[in-house]
């Protein structure tokens, strides 16, 4: 793969979270009847006219601002003209020479644990759109059918530069922009429904040579497609090249059946868009005063929360990355420590991004569903620090508030006896009984197997169901063996 | 009652003198007689017309009546109107119902005037003859052998027939005008955003402006005030004060500044039009204006420009008309671009194609610069010769049209000399100024029409020039056959 580089930008259709859609008064919610939600306006009816909703400019403004871009003071709505049947004016309401939202970066993170790196990715812009509506072709008898509702759907167009060099950086962008996008409330990030769709262009070149031919694989409605058609498209291009071939210019769809790609047009059969300024919208007008105002609303972003993580929680980089991934897990985070007590910050961490994850994970249970709540671990932590329970019996405390048992690790550990046994003189007795118990181990230790010590332990503590503290359970140990 | 103002109507009416139903009746009635050779009306539906008819009268005998309550005015078939066949002069649209009302058609209806019918007009208002309609070429009432202008050449027809006491009309490049100049009737474009395009098929989006045609500038004041007003379902419409433009018809002329462009005066005009046209020019000083020549520079490029952007917007306008959804669709074709084709090509007429196709071509990659930016820039200077003139002079004035009516046929082999026609009155809608057009006498028995241009927001100004003018001559009372 050496002898190779790869380059990839990124499209994202995000559907913003408006109630009504960007040119009329029609509901965007999902799922309805057939063109139950296309208005005049929508279905392109003679005479009809658009109206911006400011909504949906809200939200470009509020994704410029958490991206650090500049949000264009004047933009500019154009039309993009073609003709299709699910397309009822013959064009989209897009923008095109002067976009909404232009720059910005967005940091990302690739990979996990120690292979783990970041990287900042740079937004070229960030437009708004109509969408169009859905051709069905399957429901009807040798002809289509046309459901509008999806027509007039406001979205945001993203794009990157050509800054990820391999699918896994890919991924870690997508999944990057998916959280930010829902972390400000502009896209509920549905991916199955649509709202939230990657088209990424890929080229392949020789390290030092110019930008290779690039393809873009269109319309990615998950990660996983994200990467597999990512993969490849790499090396489809890279054994094309290799066996002499030139790359053309097209755009390809991805096969999840097939794990292939397959083109769907090439560039002798490009539009002409025919692209000019919308007569019927006025230059988009955005004033210092409402960029402001938009970001007093706005929640405390990723970056900035990840870097108080590690400044206020003495967290890694690493793990703030991960409990800022999204909004919802950076809050059940802090209101685990809220309960636990800063100086447990970092177990806190680990039980939110280890244990807690795993466990949903197994269940496939989200975070929001979460039977065990922020206040509840953070009352297990609590008692992990103040020496109450072990890690050990803090699993079992931790299961049984997953299973409903009790409302509080306290309440649970009160009525199942597991508080943990710190008394001295009663672990001593405990021990004698133990080393009594187990001569022939005692000798083995005394005969210098070491490995016989830790069995003499394991036995002390399943004598004390686990309620010892080890820590002290081996320093008696110790002393008695000496 | 036939042959009374606007003005003259409403008292009657209010004296109940006569009732809306029968005043309705007898427009009707006449609309039956006269209309199978004028054609001045594409649909006429009495049950609907009288239906409001009687709902006005209700409204009269509750004293509930506004001065246009119980008038019957025609519309322009460019405005939709529910449950009305709405064509716009176009086979593609001549199955198509209106599922809704156009702004000014609901204004009408609030006002409670009554809708006397849709009336003819070029197809999607794309000519200066009323010769593209699909439903046949409009006469001239003052000489039925010739056109009666256009592309509001029903309206106009309608109204010197006296088969309506008043019409809207719309003009994207003098289409107000210009027929109400070949018709000797009193014609108003507003200033652009006056009137609420909601409803009015697009043509040109940035040119087009509805407003009213009628016998006299009081009429077009009255009209006006039912017609104006801001609309938030067009962006391009203004917010202003509502105003009463019947406030300043009376107001003496002593000091007014006509400003007469040296480029209205020069070739390309026919004599006799210029000489009715110097008459009213000296008739205004008798009335204690003065006169100052102006130069409108870059005026002589105004019909190129013109007939580049009117194109574009059109081009891209007009693609909503694709047989999908509502409107012609081609009886038999194969593929989806096979349906695309036959419908488009059967459902236009010649004149709509050619512009469809310059738009297009203008708009294509590689030449948007050179045509559709540039055209743009005139546009721009055109807009600032009208800033310089208006700061050395209060109304400009000229002729309207350089020809009187000219004959069926005699230019529509030759569209070049069809869009001369609209030279004087192009600038006017690249500006977006408001303009008027009114009697000022005749030339071979064919009534000549004098335009007056104001500054922006200038229609009281501009209704009061043309109502004193009015009062002082009398042009605008002749009648055909007189």
């Amino acid at each position: 793969m050496n002898q190779w580089e790869v380059v990839i930008g990124i499209e994202t259709h995000a559907q913003l979270s408006t109630r009504s859609k960007i040119f009329s008064g029609a509901s965007t919610a999902f799922g309805a009847a057939p063109n139950t939600q296309a208005c005049a306006v929508d279905l392109a009816l003679p005479g009809v006219l658009p109206v911006l909703n400011r909504g949906a400019v809200e939200c470009a403004i509020k994704f410029g601002l958490a991206i650090g871009a500049e949000v264009a003071p004047k933009s500019v709505f154009a039309r993009k003209n073609y003709f299709y049947p699910d397309l009822p004016k013959g064009y989209q309401i897009s923008q095109f020479e002067l976009p909404v939202v232009v720059g910005g970066n967005l940091a990302i993170q690739v990979g996990q644990g120690d292979k783990a790196y970041e990287k900042s990715v740079r937004l070229t812009r960030a437009h708004l759109e109509e969408d169009a509506g859905k051709s069905l072709h399957e429901d009807f008898h040798g002809k289509s059918g046309i459901d509008l509702n999806r027509a007039g759907t406001p979205l945001l167009e993203i794009v990157t530069e050509p800054d990820m060099a391999s699918s896994a950086e890919a991924v870690a962008y997508a999944r990057a922009l998916h959280a930010l996008v829902r972390w400000i409330g502009i896209c509920d990030g549905n991916m199955q429904e649509g709202s939230f769709r990657c088209d990424a262009n890929v080229s392949v070149r020789r390290p030092g040579q110019p930008l290779g031919t690039r393809r873009e694989i269109k319309n990615l409605n998950s990660f996983r497609f994200l990467q597999q058609a990512i993969d490849y498209e790499i090396q489809w291009q890279i054994n094309e090249i290799e066996e002499g071939r030139k790359i053309q210019q097209a755009t390809v769809l991805f096969d999840p059946e097939t794990g292939e790609t397959r083109v769907m047009r090439t560039k002798e059969d490009a539009h002409d868009y025919r692209y000019f300024p919308d007569p019927d919208l006025l230059p988009l007008v955005i004033s210092r005063d409402w960029v402001e105002r938009t970001r007093a609303g706005m929640p405390e972003l990723p970056e900035a929360k990840k870097q108080r993580f590690i400044a206020d929680y003495g967290l890694s980089a690493y793990d703030a990355t991960t409990l800022t991934a999204s909004l919802e897990v950076a809050d059940f985070y802090e209101a685990t420590v809220a309960v636990a007590g800063k100086a447990a910050a970092k177990p806190c961490a680990n039980w939110v991004m280890v244990d807690l994850a795993a466990r949903l994970n197994k269940d496939e249970r989200e975070l929001a569903d979460s039977p065990v709540a922020a206040a509840q671990l953070g009352g297990l932590v609590a008692r992990i620090a103040d020496n109450t329970i072990s890690n050990n019996i803090a699993k079992k405390v931790f299961e049984a508030l997953w299973n409903g048992e009790g409302s509080s690790a306290d309440e649970i550990i009160e009525k199942q006896g597991l508080k943990q046994i710190t008394d001295s003189g009663a672990i001593e007795k405990l021990i004698d009984e133990v080393l009594a118990a187990n001569a022939a181990m005692v000798a083995e230790f005394k005969a210098g197997k070491e490995k016989a010590f830790n069995a003499l332990v394991g036995q002390a503590m399943k004598a004390t169901k686990g309620k010892a503290n080890p820590q002290q359970v081996n320093e008696l140990l110790k002393q008695k063996l000496s | 009652m036939i042959g009374k103002t606007l003005k003259e109507l409403g008292a009657a009416l209010a004296a109940r003198q006569v009732s809306s139903v029968e005043l309705t009746q007898l427009y009707l009635d006449r609309i039956a007689r006269l209309n199978p050779e004028i054609n001045a009306f594409i649909t006429v539906d009495a049950e609907k017309s009288l239906a409001q008819a009687g709902a006005a009268d209700a409204r009269l005998a509750a004293g509930d009546a506004g001065p246009l309550t119980g008038i019957p005015i025609a519309q322009k078939d460019i405005f939709c109107a529910q449950g009305w066949r709405t064509t716009c002069g176009s086979k593609m649209l001549d199955n198509f119902v209106s599922p809704y009302d156009a702004t000014v058609i609901g204004k009408f209806d609030a006002a409670g005037a009554v809708n006397l019918g849709k009336t003819n007009m070029d197809e999607f208002a794309m000519g200066s003859s009323n010769e593209t309609s699909y439903f046949g070429a409009v006469k001239n009432p003052w000489d039925v052998k010739r056109v009666p202008g256009g592309s509001s050449g029903g309206s106009a027809a309608a109204v010197a027939a006296l088969m309506a006491p008043a019409a809207t009309g719309t003009d994207t490049g003098g289409s107000i005008r210009q027929p109400a100049a070949l018709c000797n009737l009193t014609g108003l474009k507003p200033t652009y955003g006056v009137v609420s395009r909601w409803g009015m098929i697009a043509f040109a989006s940035s040119l087009d402006q509805a407003g009213p045609m009628a016998r006299s500038a009081e009429d077009c004041a009255l009209m006006l005030n039912v017609m104006a007003g801001f609309d938030d379902k067009d962006s391009t419409s203004l917010e202003r004060a509502t105003e009463d433009y019947t406030r300043d018809l009376e107001k003496p002329l002593a000091g007014l500044k006509i400003g007469l462009p040296k480029e209205f005066y020069g070739e390309g005009c026919d004599a006799g039009v210029m000489t009715a046209v110097q008459e009213a020019i000296a008739e205004y000083r008798k009335l204690g204006a003065e006169t100052i020549e102006v130069s409108l520079p870059n005026m002589q490029h105004g019909v190129a420009a013109y007939y580049v952007i009117a194109p574009a917007e059109a081009s891209s306008n007009l693609s909503r008309f694709d047989g999908v959804r509502y409107g012609y669709r081609a009886a038999d074709y194969g593929d989806l671009d096979d349906m695309y084709r036959k419908s488009r090509a059967q459902g236009f007429g010649a004149e709509v194609k050619r512009r469809i196709l310059i738009g297009t071509y203008v708009l294509s990659h590689g030449y948007y610069d050179a045509y559709y930016l540039q055209a743009q820039r005139i546009r721009r200077l055109i807009a600032n010769d009208f800033v310089e003139a208006f700061k050395r002079c209060d109304v400009i004035m000229g002729p309207t049209s350089p020809c009187t009516a000219f004959g069926l046929g005699e230019k529509s082999a030759d569209p070049v000399q069809m869009y001369l026609s609209d030279i004087y009155t192009i600038a006017v809608n690249l500006a977006g100024l408001p303009g008027m057009s009114i009697p000022c006498g005749f030339a071979g028995g064919l009534p000549v029409g004098l335009q007056l241009i104001g500054d922006y927001f200038a229609e009281a100004r501009l209704l009061n020039a043309a109502h004193r003018y009015q009062q002082a001559t009398g042009w605008h009372l002749r009648k055909p056959g007189e």
